[in-house]
């Protein structure tokens, strides 16, 4: 216990370090800048050791919980024992089925139920004046991560070249971003950043590592990385489809 | 009422982390059937992201966020643009190297690079390391707000910088070496999460709410994506130059 203590008051003095530059910033600009005193300085200090203190306890349950979990997933799905064959046996990419469907899972439910991406798609949905459905393009959104953690799961799995994934999907970003309704792109191209949260990331690249780790002839630091990226890039994809699909949609109507 | 807000706050957090948990059960109970070693571990550890989330959500909410909005406003009504540009990149460099999910991938990356002899296995190299990745991506980051905001205030398409960037990465991709791209392609996505997304999409809605003739929604956005991109440009150049 008192181990723990120690180790966590270590936490807790890196986290001072980590937060110092945008203190300094903020109140830097607030003081030198604006000149106006702070409104409410001692709830205000408050919150920041609210922060210290929540960033240091998340960070030591990442490192109890959620990268271990994604660890064992990854070991699990991918043992013989699971699988079912004897170790020794010739796999393909065929083999790790449940893989794909667990990542595809995951990036299913964390995006659907992302507070971010609720209240973007509300606002979407008033200013495009009810063209855009919320619940569409939340939809689009998660299928976009769901399909983009399946596909990079399968790349892991199969070693290749992750270049050759990411500068395709940046090939099929250019060609919808030359037909899709401009008001929409830039929207669309924040929605990568947007789907992939805190509690997400650490989990999946965790996954990607462990996978990584336990299919034959993979190795963490070449095919560790890059599940994010592939979250970051499908749900713009899909955002952009989906925008145009019901763009179409509502014309044809409005021909009729 | 302080006491109702952070219980609020701690139901939040809990339903941030239940998709997973749902996921990750059900494929625990109804296709590994496999027992998971130390529970008890790993269930104090999600009590730890549970609470760490809701303090930390908590503590911005009533610190970083009124702050960094109000100055992002005023900023925006200043008029100076020097000014302007200079706390852009400042809010972007600082937020980042806050983002928690960032600090932990960075120490996670340079384990990973400790164990493949990338870098020397000790203690001293991987802090190193991971704090330059770091460093690397708020740099990225804080261009990244500076050039969105120069948009803004010129009225530039955001296509423009976007495609120039995609084409860059993959330009730039061939040179870099192979450990580092996956790490830097990952790095997008990592370095706009919690704390930079808010921000700085309060800064851009901002600006286009107050100068005339930009539409809040065209324009507001798209800065999370020019940080995404820069990062990953501005990490692989660390990993040639390293």
């Amino acid at each position: 216990m008192i181990a723990w203590l120690v180790h966590f008051a270590g936490v807790l003095l890196q986290t001072c370090r980590d937060i110092l530059p945008i203190t300094v910033i903020i109140f830097g600009f607030q003081f030198l800048v604006i000149r106006k005193p702070l409104a409410n300085p001692r709830k205000i200090t408050a919150g920041f050791v609210l922060m210290l203190v929540g960033i240091a306890f998340f960070l030591e349950g990442l490192n109890m919980a959620l990268f271990p979990l994604g660890t064992l997933m990854a070991s699990q799905l991918t043992a013989p024992e699971f699988l079912g064959i004897p170790a020794t046996a010739p796999r393909t990419w065929l083999t790790y089925g449940w893989a794909y469907g667990f990542a595809a899972s995951l990036g299913l439910t964390t995006a659907l139920a992302e507070p971010t991406l609720l209240a973007v798609a509300k606002k979407v949905e008033n200013v495009s004046g009810g063209t855009i459905r919320a619940w569409g393009l939340r939809v689009a959104v998660a299928l976009g991560v769901a399909f983009g953690l399946a596909l990079g799961t399968f790349r892991i799995v199969t070693g290749t070249d992750l270049y050759f994934y990411i500068v395709a999907g940046y090939g099929v970003v250019i060609v919808q971003t030359i037909f899709a309704p401009k008001v929409i792109l830039a929207l669309a191209y924040d929605m990568g950043g947007v789907t992939t949260s805190t509690v997400t990331v650490p989990l999946v690249t965790a996954l990607g590592l462990g996978l990584a780790a336990t299919v034959p002839g993979r190795n963490p630091v070449l095919d560790g990385f890059g599940l994010i990226a592939f979250a970051g890039l499908f749900p713009i994809i899909a955002v952009l489809a989906y925008v145009q699909l019901a763009h179409w949609l509502s014309n044809r109507k409005s021909k009729t | 009422m302080l006491k109702n807000r952070f219980i609020k706050q701690l139901f939040s957090s809990l339903f941030d982390l239940l998709p997973i948990l749902a996921v990750v059960l059900f494929f625990q109970i109804a296709i590994i059937r496999q027992p998971i070693p130390d529970v008890l571990h790993l269930v104090l550890g999600m009590l730890f992201v549970v609470l760490g989330l809701a303090l930390f959500v908590q503590g911005l909410e009533q610190s970083l966020f009124p702050l960094g909005e109000s100055l992002a406003y005023a900023f925006a009504r200043k008029g100076s643009v020097v000014w302007l540009l200079v706390f852009a990149f400042c809010l972007g460099f600082g937020s980042a190297v806050a983002e928690p999910s960032l600090i932990a991938i960075s120490n996670e990356a340079a384990r990973i690079a400790g164990q493949g002899h990338i870098i020397a296995d000790s203690e001293l190299a991987k802090s190193d390391y991971a704090l330059g990745l770091r460093l690397t991506i708020a740099l990225a980051v804080g261009v990244a707000i500076l050039v969105g905001v120069l948009r803004i205030i010129r009225g530039w398409p955001i296509y423009y910088p976007i495609i120039g960037g995609y084409v860059a990465v993959a330009a730039i991709t061939p040179f870099a070496p192979k450990e580092i791209v996956g790490i830097a392609y990952d790095s997008g996505g990592v370095a706009t999460t919690t704390i930079t997304v808010p921000l700085v999409t309060a800064l851009g809605v901002g600006l286009a709410t107050a100068i005339k003739g930009r539409n809040p929604m065209s324009d507001g956005f798209g800065m999370i994506a020019l940080a995404a991109l820069l990062a990953m440009l501005f990490v692989m150049v660390y990993g040639i130059v390293r």
